[in-house]
């Protein structure tokens, strides 16, 4: 499934929810459905701190494609982890570096990867791209 | 204290509608539910007066203060002034020459950092703080401790949020060149004894900076009775408006130490060989200063000063006490900081919820609390925790909205324990 399909199924999951705390709801059962990582992942060198929350980021490469796997304090913040998680794992690092991910702003959680929140995700996005950048000069 | 006869009758006093009538941004709505707002610590709101006072001064009066020879200049200095007249009365400080417009207590800390710790720190002084500091009054301090190969000492407080006045006893030392700490913690509520650790200061000589942020709004500030060497507040978090504080200092302290920043309106004379200050307290404010935002704050003085100190204390008891007792019913929420003397400011767990998390929530629910670490890490650090809920309530606080909070904080409980 390509980045742009997965990301057109979240939104019309999302649009199913009338109320915000609905949206949340979901969140949560997400995020306690994510796997947990290995405490051996949740080095400082896997640390993405913010102010608010961490998150933690690890990445593996095979066979052309970009698997990653993260983890978060907050419930909230581990829910959309797993969205993002969702539409960037198992794809090609062309694909991760070209896509937008347009679909955080459609279903209303923009501003939780807004630079000021400082809960870890909008270094997470940037840190995913730079693994999936790193991925793809290694393959030349 | 006051009496409960007393209480009742300045309450009877103190009409909470017609207050919140003052403030419009209390009407707004939030994600299509009203307001609850509960971030004070972080910023307060404005009431109409100020609003007005600031748009009028844009529509009808703006020009540059001091310097004008026009009419519109004229009267700007004059209003600008009075408003400093009105900073020295909200304080209680004996002359107008003792109070600095600054952009804000941040910038006002800095102030005295650098200007103080210029003339006065010098290689292996001690500069004492305490644990409990807003960022701001570490930061500064550790800038200038840097600069200068200076030590910075911390005074510790205890798990209830109050600092060890023993342990503080021991820390003033010969080396001791200044105590910089907070009137009330925006992050534990804690009301300090400001004027006890003024006296032990003075005792040996040195002085006192006191961090009023948290402080102006919500009780009486008599910077004579404390005596404390400085005293610092921002006027947005006293219902004025943002990028305007005041730095009050002694006269004879202010006198002997140099200015912060150079430029124009804090001269007496330049040539290109040398300068000759201007006198107080214009020496410290250099550049065109920010007469509307001191206009404004001036206004939003007498608003809080016309509705009384002993009423606004009175008031915010009750709520205080009302909140403490609400949120301590709640099944697995635990404040941090429980000190005998408080400002009507709560940081909280609620069981192992992320704070982050609760908050997220309740922002939804339209109730504007802050989460993480307050700008005081090491409070954080003092209690091995990563941030905390805060709710902090002013003047124009209800019960029925604590009764809002308290409900929603049920409601994210259950969402959390599924």
């Amino acid at each position: 499934m390509s980045i742009k399909a997965i990301q057109d199924e979240i939104i019309e999951e999302f649009s199913m929810f009338e109320d915000w705390l609905d949206k949340y709801d979901y969140l949560i059962e997400l995020g306690n459905e994510l796997p947990e990582i290995d405490p051996g992942q949740k080095s400082d060198e896997n640390l993405i701190s913010g102010c608010q929350s961490k998150v933690w980021l690890d990445a593996e490469y095979k066979e052309g494609k970009v698997w990653f796997q993260a983890d978060s304090d907050a419930i909230i913040v581990r829910g959309i982890v797993a969205l993002l998680i969702k539409v960037l794992n198992g794809q090609p690092p062309k694909e991760i570096i070209d896509n937008d991910l347009h679909f955080i702003d459609e279903i209303g959680l923009k501003q939780n990867l807004s630079p000021t929140r400082s809960n870890g995700l909008v270094a997470m996005v940037k840190k995913m791209k730079l693994y999936a950048i790193a991925y793809q000069a290694k393959e030349g | 204290m006051l009496s409960t006869a007393t209480t009742k009758h300045i309450i009877l006093n103190f009409n909470i509608e017609k207050i919140r009538d003052d403030f419009p941004i209390l009407k707004e709505q939030v994600y299509g539910k009203p307001l609850v707002y509960l971030d004070n610590g972080a910023t307060t709101h404005k009431p109409q007066v100020v609003i007005d006072t600031v748009k009028e001064i844009y529509e009808k009066q703006n020009s540059s203060i001091h310097r004008g020879i026009h009419y519109l200049s004229e009267k700007m200095t004059e209003d600008y002034e009075e408003a400093r007249d009105t900073a020295r009365k909200f304080i209680n400080a004996l002359s107008t020459t003792e109070i600095i417009f600054t952009h804000g207590a941040t910038s006002a800390i800095n102030a005295v950092a650098f200007s103080f710790g210029e003339k006065f720190v010098k290689e292996g002084d001690e500069v004492l703080i305490s644990e409990m500091e807003h960022h701001s009054n570490i930061v500064p301090w550790q800038m200038l401790c840097e600069r200068k190969h200076a030590h910075l000492k911390v005074i510790p407080f205890n798990d209830n949020g109050e600092l060890d006045m023993d342990a503080y006893k021991e820390m003033l030392t010969g080396k001791t060149r200044i105590v910089a700490v907070n009137h009330a913690s925006n992050s534990l509520g804690t009301v300090n004894p400001v004027k006890e650790i003024t006296r032990l200061a003075h005792e040996k000589n040195i002085p006192v900076l006191i961090d009023g942020a948290q402080i102006v709004q919500h009780g009486e500030v008599d910077v004579r009775d404390i005596d404390c060497d400085f005293f610092v507040f921002s006027g947005h978090k006293v219902f004025g408006p943002t990028g305007i504080g005041v730095l009050y200092g002694k006269e004879k302290l202010l006198e002997e130490i140099p200015p912060y920043q150079g430029g124009g309106d804090m001269v007496d004379c330049v040539t290109m060989g040398k300068t000759t200050y201007n006198e107080l307290p214009f020496k410290f404010e250099a550049g065109t200063t920010n007469y509307t935002g001191a206009i404004g704050l001036a206004k939003a003085l007498d608003y809080v000063s016309g509705l009384g100190i002993s009423n606004i204390v009175a008031y915010e008891q009750q709520l205080t006490e009302y909140a403490a007792e609400k949120l301590a019913a709640i099944d697995g929420l635990k404040i941090f900081g429980n000190a005998g003397k408080r400002i009507s400011v709560f940081s909280f767990h609620l069981a192992d919820i992320h704070p982050y998390d609760a908050g997220m929530v309740l922002d939804k629910m339209g109730i504007a609390v802050r989460t993480g670490t307050h700008c005081t890490q090491p409070v954080m650090d003092h209690y091995d925790i990563s941030g905390t809920i805060r709710a902090s309530m002013v003047l124009y606080n209800t019960k029925e909205e604590i009764d809002l909070l308290v409900s929603a904080l049920e409601r994210v409980r259950k969402m959390f324990s599924k």
